[in-house]
């Protein structure tokens, strides 16, 4: 299935958005547009803002300050019921004395379509989430995958400007959760529907989303892809968030323009693009490497780069083996991860091994 | 199990023991059926014949049916009043944290565990006080301060565990406040409330000793049972109304019981996130 393009229009249009608790702040100063048809990912720990931002959206809080519009209208006032917005609960809120059909009918009741308008529309939601011929099950007799497509179908029946997902996958055990990720994006795929999720699992919002927005302490860290957000975070915190990262300190020969000169004891002089939230404290600077930009090289194979170490500690994964690998000048050794097609899992502890990279893979770090 | 096996005497003596324990709490309940189908008039084994006449007796007696009448009027009013008290409370004590709401709820239980009589003689200082003069509604007064405890118990396990969601997922799909509390929360706790309903009718039917002291002239059925008391050859009677009384009780409790447990497992949204 061709990805289906993103229009360049807002959707969603956060401004100034602020949400106070006292002194607390849960959100602070958030500033964000999600595009129509996107789907959009708020990604951070608990206690980063991101359900807050997303019960703001919804109409179940309200910004302190700034203001939040949907589709170019400004929701100020406007209540959860009469918001283009639907929602899909963490605990999938599904009503336990109504049976499946009538859940999912639920809201349409309030428009007042004809029966067999509504009855056409339910068994429509029903398919779009698989769940064909079981209408007329009882709330209380579905398993936790099934819950999860009611409430999706629920929320999708009422054909919604925005579709808002909250941790919607947490409650499922691993298995279905990766089956879901990928039956999600399908679904939003099909329907075009602006989808906004909220998680902490960042494979999540890697797999599913059109850009992720991560979120520390009440601020937006970084919006981007995903690529982008894996391959060069702003700053040490999202990097670190996301995956495994080794971290690397620099220090800074000279600054040209964009690019950053460092350098290092372990990997030598590079050049690096600056981050957009880089601020200059010192000659100090920190790199960053991902684990499996790593490569270990074998026998008399070479590369133009490449540093050499001990294996330290050897993990086995399955398909993966990590190594820990210290690199002499480097003062925390290396994590290295690898696939095991070439005998990496038989990789002798306190053995010296050499690893090629790219010094591309070398990214400065905000901090 | 088999590590406390080892201290208990055979299974033998447990089960006698058990056995004794189940007969001492029913056994006189039991009597109370078996003597008022006996056609003799004092209740003394060996039965005499089996008849039914008591039974048919009841309608005919005018001051029974007065009885009934006004233990049916109080047992009404008190527990739809205690219900919807009972709802007012139980929903803020398990809807909102605020200062104070442990003790409020420990007050509000309180009567439960008071000596009744000593609660039936304050009341009526307190109703003379006020210069209220003693009727039916003075016991209703009362019988609500006794039905609350329990309608309390059966409406916080109702509401417990209410899953706000459901009512935020009932606005986010374009239901109205009224039309949420219609459509949702009302449908989910109607069990309880209903069960908390019966429970208090059943309670304000068997109440004697709050009765006793705050009503006027006019007497509940426990009261005139207790009047016929005094004359030995009412006995029967008396013994026919106890068993309709203790059916009747047996009945609602059962139902009540069933009830609450419906709701209870209603509201407790299980799978999702505390599956």
């Amino acid at each position: 299935m061709p990805e289906r393009p993103v229009a360049d229009r807002p959707m969603i249009e956060i401004t100034n958005v602020t949400r106070s608790y006292g002194a607390f702040k849960a959100l602070d100063d958030a500033n964000l547009v999600i595009r129509e048809g996107e789907f959009f990912s708020l990604l951070g720990p608990s206690g980063c803002g991101k359900t807050t931002l997303l019960r703001m959206i919804a109409g179940f809080d309200n910004p302190t300050t700034g203001t939040i519009a949907v589709d170019g209208q400004a929701m100020e006032g406007i209540p959860a019921n009469r918001r283009p917005t639907n929602m899909v609960f963490q605990s999938y809120a599904i009503f336990p004395h109504l049976n499946v059909e009538q859940n999912v009918a639920y809201g349409l009741k309030r428009l007042r379509l004809d029966s067999a308008e509504e009855k056409r529309r339910v068994e429509e939601a029903l398919g779009q989430v698989s769940l064909n011929g079981l209408g007329k099950r009882g709330a209380t007799e579905l398993s936790g995958g099934q819950r999860q497509r009611v409430a999706l179908a629920r929320a999708l029946v009422m054909r919604p400007k925005v579709l808002l997902l909250d941790e919607p996958l947490s409650a499922l055990d691993k298995k279905l959760r990766e089956q879901m990720q990928v039956e999600l994006r399908r679904l939003q795929q099909a329907v075009g529907i602006t989808f906004v999720l909220v998680t902490h699992d960042q494979y999540e919002a890697l797999a599913m989303s059109d850009r992720i927005a991560v979120m520390f302490g009440g601020r937006i860290a970084q919006v981007a892809s995903p690529k982008e957000i894996y391959q060069r975070p702003v700053n040490r915190q999202v990097a670190d968030f996301l995956g495994g990262m080794n971290f690397v300190k620099a220090e800074i020969v000279e600054e040209q323009g964009a690019s950053l000169v460092v350098d290092t004891l372990g990997f030598g002089r590079i050049k690096t693009d600056k981050p957009k939230a880089f601020v200059r404290n010192g000659s100090g600077a920190t790199l960053g490497i991902r684990p499996e930009r790593l490569r270990v090289l074998w026998d008399d194979s070479s590369a133009k780069f490449e540093v050499s170490g001990k294996v330290v500690e050897r993990h086995y994964f399955g398909e993966i083996t990590h190594l820990i690998v210290e690199i002499p000048g480097l003062e925390k050794p290396l994590s290295v991860t690898e696939t095991n097609d070439f005998g990496a899992d038989d990789i002798p502890v306190g053995s010296s091994i050499r690893l090629a990279y790219d010094p591309e893979a070398l990214v400065a770090l905000a901090d | 199990m088999s590590g406390l096996r080892r201290f208990l005497p055979g299974r033998s003596w447990l089960g006698a023991y058990a056995a004794i324990y189940v007969g001492f709490l029913y056994l006189p309940v039991v009597f109370l059926p078996i003597f008022s189908i006996n056609t003799a008039a004092t209740p003394k084994f060996p039965l005499s014949g089996y008849t039914l006449k008591w039974y048919e007796e009841l309608p005919h007696t005018p001051a029974l049916l007065d009885a009934a009448w006004n233990s049916l009027v109080v047992g009404i009013s008190a527990s739809v009043l205690a219900t919807t008290l009972g709802i007012l409370a139980a929903r803020a004590i398990t809807r909102y944290r605020f200062p104070g709401r442990r003790t409020i709820n420990g007050l509000i239980m309180a009567p439960l565990v008071l000596p009744e009589i000593i609660v039936a003689i304050s009341m009526l200082l307190v109703m003379l006080q006020l210069g209220l003069s003693l009727s039916l509604f003075t016991v209703v007064l009362g019988h609500v301060l006794i039905c609350i405890p329990y309608s309390m118990t059966v409406l916080i396990s109702g509401f417990e565990g209410f899953d706000r969601s459901l009512e935020e997922a009932s606005a986010d799909l374009g239901e109205s406040a009224f039309g949420t509390f219609r459509r949702v929360t009302l449908p989910m706790v109607m069990p309880a409330i209903i069960s908390s309903l019966l429970v208090s009718f059943t309670i304000s039917l068997d109440e004697f000793i709050i009765a006793f002291f705050l009503t006027g002239t006019e007497a509940t059925l426990p009261i005139y049972i207790w009047g016929q008391l005094r004359f030995a050859a009412k006995l029967p009677g008396v013994l026919a109304l106890g068993t309709l009384l203790l059916v009747l009780s047996f009945v609602m409790l059962s139902i009540a019981e069933v009830l609450r447990r419906r709701a209870a497992r209603r509201t407790s949204n299980e799978g999702g996130l505390y599956a």
